[in-house]
């Protein structure tokens, strides 16, 4: 019986029209219970307003306004959460989105391997996760960045992101692109006041962009330029957005939040490798599981001459560059 | 009925004044809605409208919000040596000191919220309804330290004031704990503030130990030197009476101040010069330029000159004790520190990027105007406050006075 009620209940929250019933019956049982007390009717009225002017400047509707921290939801408010950003997204770009919520897989821990002596510099990885992972074209906002660095430095100072030859790569340079190091350590996190950003058990550093509340202090704490903020709203032609999410990872931004690599949250969690790896034409890219021993990626630490940026920071990334040969 | 006695005289003193009086109130109503209009466009378009970008995530707003924490601290190098020592003519100066600190909170709230990207959210930051991330997160401490700080400063002058205005003793062993407990406080609040920065490892130019004693010195420069330009203003037009003694004693304790703030800089030149690694690249940016780019250049060293001649004009006691030299040095003081502690520390932080990249920040026209009528609102809380307190603290606005005005003749006395 009880079964019965439960997934009843559930499918109703997951269409639309349940939860439309829904907004029309919270107000309607809110102004019967202050009908008879007249002052209280002010104060809520006056509060309301002020509620409504907060959502009109943010141009949300009240569900969103009042949505909770992901880990803090149950299971059915995501459920409900979800649909209904299924349903604003389908309203703004016209076409049906997944918006994903898996969980990490038990016994994964994601490690990456960049290997310095094979990346040409083409910048394919660059453009390959801008198409997959829904950033702003117009302004651009792009999560990772290839440096160039004349042979013979490592100076940061010194490296060039904007180079521009006709064929890459020119002699004389090597490359090492950077994006999110997914730190185990990671400075980002711990200074988030409403802690709207988090590494996840799989060790995927994750932001919740309807919990953050754009104070920036998540960038100023980076020291890999991993994060990124979308300073309006992010510029995507309908047609070329990626309709396969997940809620930490791809899905559509909203302005004045910020954003980072998530490892692919939503191709890797069910067993894909990030967009990054799949387009790069060298096999400069290497992704897997650290906990397994038998993962390349686990193969690579142990049997190559590995680095990670910036180590003196105790930063701890779970991203290594190596050298193949 | 008692209450609204005192609001109903409170009002009628806000809206009476000397004809200066009005034109500063609507200059500042004007720049207030200036700031509101501009503030209201940037929340139509996001915060594009500023200049800051990822590189360069902070700018203005919290340049000042810095400054003003400052501000607010320094309120308690003006109580410690009034309350504890108990010396008399700066006790006098105190309640204008707190009315300070409670319009730089007010105005360090507003920068705050101006500079977050979404305030609709700004309830997540509510324990239980939102989630506040302590102790891990310094942005968590610092809300909680200066809303702190901000009852304290209303609670401790308000207590004092409506004794005074109902002519009654006040409780000293009552209101002493609040009192001791703002000095502290007073100093952790900028502590906090410096931690924001100073903890975070992807910032060399921050990543100094000596941050945080940096800012306390500078703060005790800056907010003292608003006071006694203040006071003098407050002394010029109101009967408010305070001995040119104690505003030179002030100007005494800011140059030992700016002595330890220039020691402290120079220790960080030192270690900055001497060892010359790559920790040097945001002061070469901040005092010569890097890769051709120095747009703080000409400001630093105007901050630079400021507080070194504002430093020598309160030393030497003869241009310390001349109202013309004492104001020419506040005045520098305080464009100084706002340069120094403002712009100065912020931007530095962000150039090179972590990657090495060089982007400059220039404020544009919607934040300068933002920050102006922040600024303006400001300012309008502190004259309406001390329109306020200052008759209560000379004894012009108590109750009795009150009820000899409404029945003139009838010689009623509580």
């Amino acid at each position: 019986m009880s079964d019965q009620t439960d997934s009843s209940g559930k499918e109703k929250s997951n269409s639309a029209s349940g939860a439309g019933s829904k907004i029309v019956e919270r107000p309607d049982s809110q102004t019967a219970e202050n009908g008879s007390v007249l002052p209280d009717r002010r104060t809520f009225l006056a509060g309301a307003a002020s509620v409504l002017g907060m959502m009109a400047v943010s141009s949300c509707s009240w569900q969103e306004f009042f949505q909770q921290q992901l880990q803090r939801m149950t299971k059915k408010e995501i459920e409900e959460t979800v649909a209904r950003l299924q349903e604003d997204y389908k309203k703004k770009y016209g076409k049906e989105f997944v918006v994903g919520t898996e969980s990490p897989i038990d016994g994964t821990l994601f490690g990456y391997g960049l290997d310095i002596q094979r990346c040409i510099g083409c910048r394919r990885c660059v453009y390959g996760c801008v198409e997959e992972n829904n950033q702003s074209r117009d302004p651009q906002i792009q999560y990772i960045r290839v440096l160039r660095f004349k042979d013979g430095t490592m100076d940061l100072e010194e490296s060039d992101i904007y180079y521009d030859p006709e064929e890459v790569p020119q002699k004389g340079y090597y490359y090492m692109p950077v994006q999110c190091q997914h730190c185990a350590n990671a400075p980002c996190t711990k200074v988030c006041p409403v802690r709207a950003t988090w590494t996840e058990p799989d060790g995927i550093v994750v932001v919740d962009y309807n919990w953050c509340i754009g104070c920036r202090y998540c960038m100023a704490a980076c020291p890999y330029m991993g994060r990124w903020f979308n300073f309006t709203d992010p510029g995507i032609p309908n047609e070329q957005v990626n309709p396969k999410t997940h809620y930490l990872g791809n899905r559509p931004r909203m302005r004045n939040v910020v954003e980072k690599c998530t490892f692919c949250i939503q191709r890797v969690r069910k067993g894909i490798y990030p967009k990054c790896v799949e387009v790069c034409p060298v096999g400069a890219r290497k992704f897997g599981n650290l906990l397994d021993p038998n993962s390349e990626i686990s193969m690579i630490i142990k049997t190559k001459r590995v680095f990670r940026l910036k180590e003196d920071l105790n930063t701890q990334p779970k991203f290594y560059y190596f050298f193949a040969t | 009925m008692q209450r609204s006695g005192f609001l109903f005289a409170a009002a009628g003193r806000l809206t009476t004044g000397p004809r200066i009086y009005y034109i500063w109130v609507l200059v500042l109503l004007v720049t207030a809605i200036v700031g509101i209009a501009a503030y209201t466009r940037q929340l139509q378009q996001g915060l594009i409208v500023s200049g800051m970008t990822s590189y360069v995530s902070w700018g203005l707003y919290i340049g000042n919000f810095t400054f003003l924490v400052g501000v607010a601290a320094a309120a308690v190098l003006l109580i410690i040596p009034a309350y504890l020592y108990d010396f008399g003519p700066i006790k006098e100066v105190v309640i204008v000191g707190e009315a300070l600190a409670v319009s730089a909170l007010c105005m360090c709230l507003m920068f705050v919220t101006a500079d977050l990207g979404r305030p609709d959210r700004v309830w997540h930051l509510i324990p239980g309804l939102g989630i506040l991330n302590l102790p891990r997160s310094l942005l968590g401490w610092d809300i909680v330290v200066l809303n702190g700080y901000l009852l304290l400063n209303l609670f401790i002058p308000g207590y004092l004031l409506w004794k005074a205005y109902n002519q009654k003793p006040e409780n000293m062993n009552f209101i002493l704990p609040f009192i001791l407990l703002s000095i502290p406080w007073a100093v952790s609040i900028h502590t906090v503030t410096a931690f924001i920065y100073n903890g975070l490892v992807a910032r060399p130019f921050w990543n100094a130990s000596i941050l945080a004693p940096r800012f306390l010195a500078s703060a005790f420069c800056s907010g003292p030197a608003l006071v006694i330009l203040l006071y003098q203003i407050v002394r010029k037009y109101t009967k408010f009476h305070v001995k040119d003694e104690a505003l030179f004693k002030i100007a005494e304790m800011i140059s030992i101040a700016m002595a330890i703030n220039l020691f402290l800089l120079g220790a960080e030149f030192y270690k900055e010069i001497y060892s010359d690694s790559y920790h040097l690249a945001p002061f070469k940016y901040l005092y010569a330029g890097l890769h051709g780019k120095g747009m703080l250049v000409p400001w630093i060293w105007t901050a630079f000159t400021f507080n070194i001649i504002a430093f020598f004009i309160f030393l030497i006691p003869i241009t310390r004790k001349n109202f013309a030299t004492l104001n020419a040095g506040c005045v520098l003081i305080i464009v100084g520190i706002w340069i120094e502690k403002g712009m100065g520390l912020i931007i530095p932080g962000f150039i090179p990027a972590p990657l090495g990249e060089v982007w400059e920040y220039l404020p544009t026209r919607i934040e300068i105007l933002v920050s102006m009528g922040i600024w303006a609102i400001g300012l309008l809380i502190l004259t309406l406050i001390l329109k306020i307190i200052i008759p209560i603290e000379t004894g012009e606005f108590t109750k009795a006075t009150q009820i000899e005005r409404a029945y003139p003749h009838s010689g009623v006395h509580p």
